[in-house]
């Protein structure tokens, strides 16, 4: 099994710069942002009064109606970004197809169906466990949203979630990968989603101290390493990529993207939201990828960021930068997708890997949008407002969450 | 309430709460066989009928229906106790 590769063949996205990958991507090379005034909860009484919300979106468009009113937002993200993934990869399955049991899901999410969950406690609380939804618990749970698609599009392979809050779907990826070398499954759909646009998810981050509250300037928000960032924006949405073993993608004559080959993981042991100061964590899941890719910091063009725009983050990632690239740190173009996207929680690291192999595909780099005012702790090339062409090839994407959760995905022309 | 407000009524919660094709309702559709209503769908029938009709139906009672008719039966019998 050594000599198995994993490439994409296939991607989706809903999310708040757009509902398809097109859309996404021109908006991104454009330096469009998704954030504005939180529309769907009321928000008067929280500091954080904005987000990047998937605005006018109506599930039944999507998902027949007695199917979508099972599911929390969260999986319907998952489930529209995997449907669209799976039609870019001409991938549709018959009940009991062969090949449908060589396919599996993993997907990650940082909370499940925390708007569901809030629903279901009120009633718990205001009218009685009587009338708790028999859909409660399985609306809720962060798992369902990868059965709930393998039940609709039959897919028969290794179902599993990963839950590592905001490097939940970099795992997931990351994970997937591993199955397809160890000859588990054929092909993957692996991704995540989030909609912890909620008022709960909304006070307990704020409360955390981790959210913007640029409420008067909601594009202008999220400014990753610029020196006026002041927290995350939250935002919602869900991405999907179809892994595929090379040879089986190459057979059946798929497009393909691009190729996955570097996953380095590790923990920070320092605190449940802080990253360890220094960044060491950070920079040995660099490391790791790198030495996974086999190949040197030289042979990386382009990282896209996990950067937050938390002061925590984005000084401490920039250092793990250095660390891992020397001086060449300040030549490897690093940008931040979550300028404009706002933070997807589970469902970023798979935004960000969709935008990564996109950037090997054409070879521009999205850029950092709202920075303006230089930091003296984040001193890299963050390709500031503007796109850049470039030659690209090999792109990592870094995803870190609360627990000290570090992830690096490495990604290459195929 | 007679028979036939019941049965509209019911009919609406099933499309309404339960989200069901109203072409699909009849009299003598089975909710698992014919309306694809599982058993959590049946709990959430139950729920739908006690806070529209305003009854109480006992587990036991509920676990006796199977038809769209059978359901009205059960909400007019409990209305006329």
């Amino acid at each position: 099994m050594e000599d198995r590769r994993v490439v994409i063949t296939g991607l989706g996205t809903i999310n708040p710069v757009g509902a398809t990958v097109d859309a996404t991507w021109k908006n991104l090379l454009s330096g469009t942002s998704g954030i504005g005034r939180v529309q769907r909860v009321d928000v008067s009484d929280l500091p954080s009064k904005i987000a990047g919300e998937v605005s006018d979106f109506e599930v039944t468009d999507y998902i027949p109606k007695r199917l979508a009113r099972r599911m929390d937002r969260y999986a319907q993200f998952f489930w529209v970004a995997a449907r669209d993934a799976l039609a870019d990869a001409g991938i549709a399955y018959e009940e009991d197809d062969p090949e449908a049991y060589r396919t599996g899901v993993v997907v990650g999410s940082g909370i499940g169906g925390v708007e569901s969950f809030e629903q279901e406690i009120d009633t718990l609380f205001h009218v009685g466990p009587h009338r708790v939804s028999p859909y409660g618990i399985p609306k809720i749970i962060a798992n369902i949203a990868g059965g709930q698609v393998s039940i609709d599009f039959n897919l028969y392979g290794p179902n599993t979630t990963a839950v590592t809050a905001c490097a939940a779907s970099a795992n997931a990826i990351g994970d997937a990968g591993e199955l397809i070398k160890r000859g588990a499954a054929d092909v993957m759909v692996a991704g995540g989603a989030d909609a912890s646009i909620t008022r709960f998810a909304m006070a307990g981050f704020a409360q955390a101290r981790a959210l913007s509250t640029n409420n008067d300037d909601p594009v202008g928000a999220s400014r990753p390493f610029d020196a006026d960032r002041d927290g995350f924006v939250m935002a919602e949405g869900g991405a999907a990529l179809i892994l595929e073993e090379r040879e089986h993608a190459l057979a059946r004559g798929a497009t393909v993207y691009a190729e996955l080959v570097g996953y380095g993981m590790s923990a920070d042991a320092y605190h449940i939201t802080l990253p360890r100061p220094g960044g060491d964590g950070a920079a040995r899941a660099m490391k790791a990828a790198l030495d996974h890719a086999r190949i040197t910091p030289e042979d990386i063009s382009v990282i896209n960021a996990h950067g937050t725009s938390t002061q925590a983050n984005d000084a401490t990632e920039t250092v793990a930068i250095k660390t891992v690239f020397g001086d060449r740190a300040y030549r490897v173009p690093t940008s931040s997708t979550k300028s404009m996207t706002g933070h997807l929680l589970g469902g970023a690291g798979a935004v960000e890997a969709i935008a990564s192999v996109l950037t090997i595909r054409d070879g521009t780099i999205p850029p950092t949008i709202n920075y303006a005012t230089p930091d003296p702790e984040c001193d890299l090339d963050y390709v500031p407002n503007e796109a850049r062409e470039a030659e690209v090839r090999y792109v990592m994407s870094n995803s870190f969450g609360f627990g000290g959760h570090n992830v690096a995905l490495i990604f290459t022309a195929a | 309430m007679d028979r036939s407000e019941i049965e509209s009524k019911l009919n609406d919660l099933l499309v309404d709460e339960l989200g069901i094709d109203r072409d699909a309702i009849a009299q003598d559709a089975k909710f698992e066989e014919d309306l694809d209503v599982d058993s959590l769908g049946v709990v959430e029938l139950l729920m739908a009928l006690e806070d529209n009709f305003g009854v109480k139906i006992p587990d036991e009672e509920a676990e006796q229906i199977t038809t769209v008719g059978e359901a009205v039966d059960l909400v007019e019998k409990k209305l006329a106790s």
